[in-house]
């Protein structure tokens, strides 16, 4: 690529504070006319941070300084300045209304602030229609955007963008900014996406590109800039890096992480068996657990490990699959949660706001949800009982503040996650689902949570836990396996798990899926 | 794959789309043949139709009322209330104080446009379901215009609005027909051709999706229940025209045949989108269903039969046609 293109945007010394957390720490970053630019790095590394500034979201630290097209930009910007500038966004979940037409979504950008009086539809569309001939793509503007293919639909809010260059001529730069737009495609399907991503820079466009997958970046870039933590780790000429060394810029050498490892425990006969498990994005997936094994399940977003979780218990549904726990036999793809919760599961969210626990009401009704069935004595429920039980969770699982009446929503997270914990294990469970178990939990409460969980597991439950935090599965697996593209690819077991470990696994998994 | 149809994919989409924008209007005719061969003498007068049409100019306006909030996604429950407030408040002005009747129209529906902008108000600021404020703001409503009327019909309001309204006829129909359908007009432009209207249809269906395209949400939905509630004045107006008089209680009668019609009409002319052209047949359609029955002799409970049941069927109509969607998609 030119190596004497000049720069369009230049961002100097830009730092972010959260608080006491620095999400960026005096970055430097610039981007050049006519290139696509890799932006990558893992959860926290600081990457939506620097977009949510250019949209005008956020407000950097002082100090910070701008550059566009060699002029100096005030900080922080506007929400909505980034239009004038002339830089577009194409979101992750791409900001289409799937019930409207694809001429509508197409528009909805200029409808937002312009107030037109008389829309002529038939123009526009054939304006649009012109516009996706000029790139190859064949949609129908008048068709509703839920008929469209995933792979038409991340071009079109990608098209979308780049209108929105066509409408502002007498903007000074051309930047279209693309955060993750292709977890949710099959991988032949992004080809596509990149071929239209290059033409539009070859008609000037310049492009950041953010993603955590290498293989895409080191595909479609020109140059990749790495940040860990907050600080920039450097940046590359594409052609001149491999993919090893993007694996290192991106996780670090640093393997003090690799803390606290549960100590080696033998593990009884198998005791659950899944075959088969097709749906959703996974594609017959295997995976087995044993008496008392707690097995953690990663990967990329959307490489399918969270869907695992969700599809064996029944909360989506599988196309095919066979669970046995113990003697019995389950036809995963018939089933619900209520049918897993007689068979012995239970799942713990990672929503836990929206899944987990209603936080309007007090500690002694969350916590005895799934125990109100099992009483005997038929309609009414002793408020008694109730009260008895919760406070006995409180008590068993550390839960503070001890007063069960108190509603659970004033409870802190690490707190609540205990609850949620504690109501599910009085059941006495025989596999356990969990997903994220310590999002929003704070350091301390979740050494509790990891404890209650080896604490079931000694109990002789199978746990499978869903998780992209590498420190939490290094802390509590016995075995840990990485998905890419809805199959599993690399396992390891025992003292093999360290957190640099499963990071490289993850990242260089892709290879053996492609 | 695994049924197969005469017609080839494109094609036999094209007609199940068709057949939804325009079942309800078919089923229209089909209703008015029926009760014409079954009372051709009675049904099937003009002098019938222009009854119908006249008529109803209030329900037509209500119900356009409701399908702007309900674009943007919010419910507007308080509309009746605010067309029993407003005629009563012709009513009381113009009789009892003795306002010229333009002087009380004005007043009226400055007071159903400050209703609006408290509804608006107390739903943005709160973030409270519209439901639950206009629930609210019904009863208020109800009770004030029964405290300043005195629980009382009054009547003897100034005949020029009552020739405007009902009296004067165009091609034998009473003005306020064409009141209604000129409501109706400027709403379908609106929803169709500007961009306010688009920035409506994107807040009702996906407010995140609006905002990150830069809509001002609240704004757009501040100005849809503002537009509710001045049309439920209008539709006061027209009542007061209507009977020469106003009643306290009434107006209320008027808010389910009203969501019946919005959410029937959403299932046709434009499938799975409140509009403007759909509400005007629902509501004529649901009308010509209950003149039909009561003219064969059925008694008044037919009316609740009707609307209750059209509202339930409507709803889950549109829920069909949304679950097909989801399918072929």
């Amino acid at each position: 690529m030119t190596q004497a293109a000049p720069a369009i945007l230049e961002i100097a010394g830009l730092s972010k504070h959260f608080g006491g957390a620095k999400a960026l720490d005096r970055l430097d970053f610039s981007i050049r006319r006519g290139e696509v630019h890799g932006l990558l790095g893992q959860n926290g590394s600081g990457k939506s941070t620097l977009i949510k500034i250019l949209a005008g979201f956020h407000a950097p630290d002082d100090g910070a300084r701008l550059h566009v097209a060699g002029r100096e930009v005030a900080l922080p910007l506007t929400p909505g300045q980034f239009q004038a500038l002339g830089i577009a966004f194409v979101h992750q979940h791409l900001g289409l209304s799937p019930h409207l037409s694809v001429l509508e979504n197409f528009l909805v950008g200029r409808h937002a602030t312009s107030s037109r009086w008389c829309i002529p539809w038939a123009q526009e569309a054939r304006r649009a229609e012109a516009l996706f001939r000029r790139y190859g793509l064949d949609i129908d503007p008048h068709q509703p955007v839920d008929r469209l293919s995933s792979v038409a639909r991340a071009q079109l809010a990608v098209i979308r963008a780049f209108d929105q260059f066509e409408r502002t001529p007498d903007a000074p730069i051309r930047l279209l900014i693309l955060d993750e737009p292709t977890p949710f495609l099959p991988a032949r399907d992004v080809e596509h996406l990149f071929r239209l991503v290059r033409e539009l820079v070859a008609d000037g466009a310049s492009v950041i590109f953010v993603s955590h997958d290498i293989d895409e970046a080191l595909t479609i870039t020109d140059r990749i800039t790495v940040l860990r933590d907050g600080r920039l780790v450097g940046t590359a000429e594409t052609p001149a890096v491999t993919k090893g060394e993007l694996v290192k810029m991106i996780v670090g050498r640093a393997v003090d992480l690799d803390t606290m490892r549960p100590a080696a425990r033998d593990h009884g006969p198998v005791k659950v068996r899944i075959t088969g498990l097709t749906g959703a994005s996974l594609d017959n997936v295997s995976i087995s657990l044993g008496t008392g094994e707690v097995v953690g399940l990663t990967g990329l977003i959307g490489s399918g490990y969270e869907d695992a979780v969700t599809l064996i218990y029944g909360a989506d549904k599988a196309s095919a699959g066979t669970l046995t726990i113990g003697d019995n036999d389950h036809e995963i793809s018939r089933m619900t949660p209520y049918r897993a919760i007689k068979a012995g599961m239970v799942l713990i969210p990672a929503d836990r706001l929206e899944e987990g626990i209603v936080p309007t009401l007090p500690v002694t009704d969350n916590a005895t949800l799934p125990l109100i069935g099992r009483w005997a004595g038929g309609f009414l429920v002793s408020n008694r009982r109730k009260r008895d039980a919760a406070a006995a969770v409180n008590k068993a699982y550390d839960v503070r503040p001890p007063d069960p009446g108190t509603l659970i929503g004033n409870l802190s997270g690490g707190n609540q996650q205990k609850v949620v914990l504690a109501k599910w294990f009085q059941t006495s469970p025989e596999f356990i689902l969990l997903i994220e178990p310590t999002q929003g939990v704070d350091v301390g409460a979740r050494e509790q949570v990891f404890g209650i969980i080896q604490t079931m597991a000694e109990n002789g439950a199978a746990v499978l836990c869903a998780s992209s935090d590498h420190e939490q599965l290094t802390a509590i697996c016995d075995r840990v396996i990485v998905f890419a593209r809805g199959r599993t690819v690399a396992e390891i077991a025992g003292n093999e798990i360290s957190k640099s470990a499963i990071a490289r696994l993850t990242y260089s998994a892709l290879d053996d899926a492609a | 794959m695994a049924e197969r149809s005469a017609l080839p994919g494109p094609d036999r989409r094209a007609l199940i789309d068709r057949a939804e924008q325009f079942g309800l209007l078919f089923a229209w005719i089909v209703v008015i043949a029926g009760f014409g061969i079954a009372r051709p003498d009675t049904f099937l007068s003009w002098a019938n139709f222009a009854t119908i049409f006249g008529s109803q100019a209030v329900l037509v306006i209500v119900t356009l009322g409701l399908i702007i909030p309900l674009t943007a996604g919010d419910f507007d429950l308080s509309i009746a209330s605010v067309l029993s407030f407003s005629s009563m408040l012709i009513a009381v002005l113009n009789v009892q104080f003795g306002w010229p009747i333009w002087l009380a129209i004005a007043a009226a529906m400055a007071a159903g446009i400050t209703v609006g902008a408290a509804n608006g108000a107390i739903i943005l600021y709160f973030r409270i379901h519209s439901l639950i404020v206009t629930l609210g703001m019904g009863s208020l409503l109800h009770g004030i215009t029964l405290w300043f009327s005195g629980s009382q019909t009054i009547s003897g309001i100034d005949i020029a609005l009552v020739r405007a309204v009902i009296v004067n006829r165009f091609l034998g129909i009473p003005w306020a027909f064409y009141y209604g359908i000129t409501v109706a007009v400027l709403i379908w432009y609106t929803f169709t051709y500007t961009a306010a209207g688009q920035r409506l249809l994107f807040v009702g269906h996906g407010r995140e999706v609006a905002r990150l395209s830069g809509i001002r949400v609240g704004r757009v939905r501040f100005g849809a229940l503002l537009a509710a509630s001045g049309l439920g004045a209008l539709a006061g107006v027209l009542y007061a025209g209507t009977t020469g008089a106003a009643d306290p209680s009434s107006g209320l009668t008027y808010l389910l045949p009203a969501f019946a019609a919005a959410f029937l009409g959403a299932t046709a002319i434009t499938p799975g989108r409140f509009n403007a052209p759909g509400s005007v047949i629902a509501v004529y359609f649901l009308v010509t269903g209950i003149t039909g029955l009561s003219i064969l002799g059925i008694s008044t409970f037919v009316q609740d039969l009707f609307y209750g049941g059209a509202l339930i069927v409507a709803v889950a109509l549109s829920q069909l046609v949304r679950g097909r969607e989801e399918r072929l998609g």
